[in-house]
């Protein structure tokens, strides 16, 4: 029996896509579970490798002639590389005055945050999460978060922290603004969602510095920059567990409002979307948390806050200093983390 | 979306013709000529195409309450969500009040949806983050019905199901069967014509079954809707259906009343179904009623009709009206013992209590009767004439053998 496969989607009349396993395998799996046929394909792959590992000595035996077989005879990067760098020259002068006026916008809206965060006294921020901590998640968070806010003020990081916290509420606000209504349309539609698959798989597989580059292009080293790179690395998990949340709403209860004639924005308004909160929330954590992340490497862009005290006491060679401020972020980030994890927990039940 | 134009009431309120629903790619590759007579498994080896609906053709009347019966996967599920279109045909027409449902554009779907039509699920489908009362009262809700208005609907229709009270709690504080009842209730607060039941009580226990099929029969008494009921269980069937559709892997198989599927299963398949079934539950008195013996007048004497029994050789007579209705029951043995015969009035003779059974009552609702009397039974239709009188044997026989019975 020769196998192939097909994709069978429901009600679509278009043409989908078709796997097809390779011939020759299909043809080997002819007698299917006969001993012979066990035996065959692991000798047929055994005999492969060993004829090209043969192959290739003859290669390097042979030499004179072959050496294309050894160097790719085709490099066109320089020339790319030229093209792109041209590209992006142009680009970066044509629209330079819209990424000016957005990064004169946002440091506006940063430099009034940052202004603010650090003009209110230290008790009653203390005081003001100390509550937030205590009704939102368990008095022991609470205390714990407390705990870890005098640490930070007590090893002269209150500032950096404060800068560091408001570099993050700009840009995680901006993440959720965009991501949420793109995993909510990556749901509804499969187009989108087909398309925004791998730019998600390589936002997340790329290394963090990478994100570095768009943001020091059009914008120059700063803060924007920084924002920029933090937004790009920490949006992902927000598009992808939006999407997740509502694709993964209780397909009977959608049915429900579908028969009783709610039109799609009802249903998403109404149904999908309360009915996601708990995955969307759970999105959110995962974007803060690496937006933390990313603030701290950001800080080789100039970004404030405790990544660039982390970096100024590694150039300088003050380890005890870059520790300290490297606890300091693993504080930050313990204290958010455990509070939105009390929210997802008390807005579940 | 006009219905009725040309001003006349359409026989049927449903009416579906030879609908087909193929799943796959290129569904309608299927419905080829060459693959009429292949079997539902040849197609999909054939094809890689599932045939969930095959040339379903049926009607249902006003009021009527329509049950559609089969294991799982012979496609009761999906004919129902064909009718509210949550599964989409893959040919045929589905006529609603004369109008094709297939044919609807989004806007009149939408329309139908919220106005003609209410759909209660096995699941339940009720909104979890929601409140039993907004619960109730999401189809309205949808209709963009104001709050206060739809709330004072919704209470009343959760007083109907029997949830007063509950309006404020959270749908998971509920048992199944509660929960099911406030899916119940949303479909009623719609006050569509149509209701579509799929499996509604399947998930419940057995006990709480029986509560719900008796409850929703005295709503039904009460509201009069259309019902299209789906179930995997023929004695659910037969206690709520008007008429039945016994379906199997996509096909109807045999439609008919209670009572033609249990007498005449068409097939071994069917009968298997109905082996289990006793059929006094469905033989109605009527048809295994017999003649009389002897019949009177009102205006004969009680000599007269004492007479006439001794010729006859008879024991009793059944006394009627000029228009052959029922008044009561004279036994010899009264007549011949009474002081007086000669100046009594006849209708002080009938003998005491006076029994009788509608010609609609099933053998099995009849036998509390049958075992407190040892005369034979008069039977009457509807307007209260005598149809024949209901005999022991006949009874027997008909708990016996049934076959011989008719």
């Amino acid at each position: 029996m020769v196998h192939t496969k097909s994709e069978v989607s429901d009600d679509e009349d278009s043409p989908g896509s078709r796997l097809r396993i390779p011939s020759i395998i299909s043809k080997i799996s002819d007698d299917e579970d006969s001993p012979e046929s066990r035996l065959r394909i692991p000798s047929i792959i055994a005999g492969i490798v060993a004829a090209s590992i043969l192959l290739s000595y003859l290669v390097h035996g042979i030499g004179d002639g072959l050496e294309f077989a050894l160097d790719f005879p085709l490099n066109v990067g320089p020339e790319i590389e030229r093209s792109l760098d041209d590209a992006i020259k142009w680009f970066v002068v044509t629209f330079g005055w819209f990424f000016d006026a957005v990064s004169h916008y946002v440091k506006l809206v940063l430099g009034k945050l940052r202004d603010f965060l650090i003009w209110i006294p230290w008790p009653i921020v203390m005081g003001l999460v100390f509550i937030t901590a205590w009704r939102v998640a368990t008095i022991r968070i609470a205390i714990m978060s407390l705990i870890g806010m005098v640490i930070l003020a007590s090893v002269n990081l209150w500032e950096p922290t404060m800068v560091t916290v408001a570099i993050m509420m700009v840009s995680v606000f901006i993440s959720i603004v965009i991501g949420i209504p793109v995993g909510i349309s990556a749901a509804r539609n499969e187009k989108v969602n087909t398309a925004i698959r791998p730019v998600l798989d390589a936002m997340q597989t790329m290394p963090s510095f990478v994100y570095l580059v768009p943001g020091i292009m059009l914008f120059g080293l700063g803060n924007v920059a920084a924002i920029l790179a933090i937004v790009l690395y920490s949006v992902p998990p927000c598009i992808r567990l939006t999407n997740l949340g509502i694709r993964q709403v209780d397909p009977s209860v959608v049915e429900a409002g579908k028969s009783f004639g709610s039109s799609q924005m009802q249903l998403l308004f109404k149904i999908q979307i309360p009915m996601a909160i708990p995955t969307i929330m759970a999105g959110v954590n995962q974007t803060v948390m690496m937006a933390l992340a990313m603030a701290t490497i950001a800080a080789m862009v100039g970004a404030g806050g405790l990544g660039i005290e982390v970096l100024r006491a590694m150039g300088q060679l003050n380890e005890g200093e870059a520790i300290i401020a490297g606890f300091g972020i693993v504080i930050l980030a313990i204290i958010i983390d455990r509070i939105s994890q009390g929210y997802i927990g008390t807005s579940n039940n | 979306m006009d219905s009725n134009e040309s001003g006349e009431e359409p026989a049927y309120q449903i009416k579906v013709d030879n609908l087909y629903k193929v799943f796959g790619r290129n569904p309608r590759r299927a419905l080829a000529a060459e693959h009429v007579h292949k079997s539902r498994d040849e197609i999909q080896s054939e094809l890689n195409l599932v045939m969930a609906l095959r040339n379903v053709s049926f009607e249902v009347r006003s009021g009527e309450t329509f049950v559609v019966m089969g294991l799982s996967g012979s496609g009761k599920s999906t004919l129902v969500r064909c009718l509210i279109r949550l599964i989409e045909k893959t040919s045929g027409n589905i006529f609603i009040d004369s109008d094709d449902v297939t044919e609807f554009s989004a806007n009149d779907l939408r329309e139908f949806r919220r106005s003609k039509i209410a759909m209660v699920f096995q699941q339940y489908g009720l909104l979890p983050h929601r409140n039993v009362l907004d619960n109730a009262a999401y189809g309205l809700e949808v209709k963009g019905m104001e709050k206060e208005e739809r709330y004072t609907i919704a209470r009343r229709v959760l007083e109907l199901v029997g949830l007063t009270g509950w309006e404020n709690s959270k749908v998971r504080q509920l048992s199944g069967g509660m929960q099911q009842r406030v899916g119940l209730a949303r479909a009623l607060a719609v006050e569509a014509e149509i209701l579509l039941m799929d499996e509604p009580f399947s998930g419940l226990d057995p006990l709480i079954r029986r509560q719900m099929r008796k409850e929703l029969a005295s709503l039904q008494k009460e509201l009069k809707k259309t019902i299209v009921f789906i179930t995997h269980d023929l004695d659910e069937a037969i206690t709520v259906g008007d008429r039945i559709a016994i379906m199997r892997d996509g096909e109807i198989i045999q439609l008919g009343t209670p009572r033609e599927i249990i007498m005449n299963p068409v097939d071994d398949f069917v009968r298997e179904f109905t082996e289990d079934i006793t059929p006094s539950r469905v033989i109605e008195v009527g048809s295994i009623a017999s003649p009389p013996p002897l019949t009177s007048r009102i205006s004969e004497t009680p000599d007269h009709v004492l007479k006439s029994m001794i010729n006859a050789g008879v024991d009793y007579s059944i006394c009627l009206d000029e228009e052959d209705r029922f008044l009561g029951m004279l036994r010899r043995n009264d007549l011949d013992r009474s002081q007086d015969i000669g100046n009594a009035k006849i209708s002080d003779m009938f003998s005491i209590p006076s029994v009788h059974l509608v010609q609609s009552t099933t053998v099995e609702d009849a036998i509390p009767i049958i075992s407190e009397v040892d005369t034979d039974i008069p039977v009457t239709n509807d307007d209260n004439r005598l149809l024949g009188v209901l005999t022991k044997s006949a009874v027997i026989q008909a708990l016996g053998r049934p076959a011989l019975a008719l």
